[in-house]
C-alpha cells in the first residue's frame, strides 16, 4: 500500500465523517462548520489531483464566502436549532432509497465507465504556474462566452437578492 | 498512485449523503447545505476525470459550477430570509401555501 493511497484513505475518512456530521448534528451552526471542514478536505483532494487553482478557489469561494454567508444567515435568523433535529423514524425510507442509489451509482461507475487508469501524479508535469497559465488561456479563448455569461449571471443574482430582501414601498 | 475509481466511489458516497440530507432534514438551511455538498461531490468527479485524461476542460467546468453555486446561494438565502420574515419558521413542511 503506497503512501498516496494511505493519504487518500485518511482524507476520504475525514471527508465522509464530516459530511455525516453535517447531516446528523442538531445545531445548524455545527452543520455549517462541519461543511467547511468537508470543503477544505475536498480542496486537498483537488491539490492531490493536480488542480491547485481549483483548490484555492474552493477554499476562498466555498469555504470562505459561501459558508460565511450561511453562518451569517443562521445567526441572523437565530435558526441554530429551530425546525427539527434528525428524525430516525422518518429517515428509514429515504435512507433505503439513498443506499440503493449509492450502490447503483458505484456499480455503474465501476462496470460501465471502464477503469480509465490512475490519476496523474500531482508533481509530475503540472506545477502551479503552468496549471494557472493553461487554465487562464483556455478560459479566455475557448470558454470566453460562458465566462462572460457567468458574469451576467452573478450580476442578476446580486440584483435579485437585493430586490428580494428590500422593504416594500407602499404604492397608492 | 490512486486509481480514479476510488475518487468516483468517494464522490458517489458524498453525493448520497447529500441526497439523504435533502430527503430527511426539515430545516431549509440544512437542505441547502446538502445541495452544496452534492454540487461539491460532482466537482470532485469532474476534477478526477480531468486529471486522468490530462485535460483542463473538467477544471474549467468546476470553475463555472463554483460561480453558479455562489449566485444560487445568494438568491436562495435571500429567499429563506424572506420566508422566515413572513412565517417565523424555516421548516419546509410549513411552506405549504402559495400566498405568504
Amino acid at each position: 500500500m503506497s503512501l498516496d493511497l494511505i493519504f487518500f484513505l485518511l482524507l476520504s475518512l475525514i471527508s465522509i465523517s464530516t459530511a455525516l456530521g453535517m447531516l446528523l448534528s442538531r445545531n445548524a451552526v455545527y452543520s455549517a462548520l462541519f461543511l467547511v471542514l468537508n470543503f477544505i478536505t475536498v480542496a486537498v483532494f483537488y491539490l492531490l489531483l493536480g488542480a491547485p487553482f481549483i483548490a484555492m478557489a474552493q477554499v476562498t469561494v466555498y469555504a470562505g464566502a459561501i459558508m460565511v454567508l450561511f453562518l451569517f444567515v443562521i445567526m441572523l435568523l437565530g435558526a441554530e436549532s429551530i425546525a427539527g433535529e434528525f428524525n430516525w423514524r422518518k429517515a428509514v425510507f429515504p435512507g433505503a432509497l439513498a443506499v440503493i442509489l449509492a450502490v447503483e451509482a458505484t456499480v455503474i461507475f465501476l462496470t460501465r465507465a471502464r477503469p480509465v487508469g490512475d490519476v496523474a501524479q500531482p508533481d509530475a508535469s503540472v506545477n502551479t504556474v503552468t496549471n494557472l497559465r493553461a487554465l487562464g488561456e483556455a478560459l479566455f479563448t475557448q470558454y470566453l462566452l460562458p465566462f462572460e455569461v457567468t458574469s451576467i449571471l452573478l450580476l442578476v443574482a446580486m440584483v435579485g437578492a437585493i430586490v428580494l430582501v428590500r422593504k416594500e414601498k407602499r404604492v397608492h | 498512485m490512486v486509481p480514479v475509481n476510488y475518487y468516483i466511489v468517494l464522490s458517489a458516497i458524498l453525493f448520497t449523503i447529500g441526497v439523504v440530507g435533502v430527503l430527511t432534514r426539515r430545516n431549509a438551511l440544512i437542505i441547502f447545505m446538502s445541495v452544496e455538498l452534492m454540487l461539491n461531490s460532482a466537482n470532485l468527479a469532474f476534477v478526477a476525470f480531468s486529471s486522468v485524461i490530462k485535460s483542463f476542460s473538467g477544471q474549467i467546468f468546476v470553475f463555472f459550477v463554483i460561480a453558479v453555486a455562489a449566485a444560487e446561494v445568494a438568491v436562495g438565502l435571500a429567499l429563506i430570509v424572506e420566508i422566515f420574515k413572513s412565517k417565523r419558521s424555516i421548516d419546509v413542511d410549513q411552506m405549504s401555501s402559495l400566498k405568504g
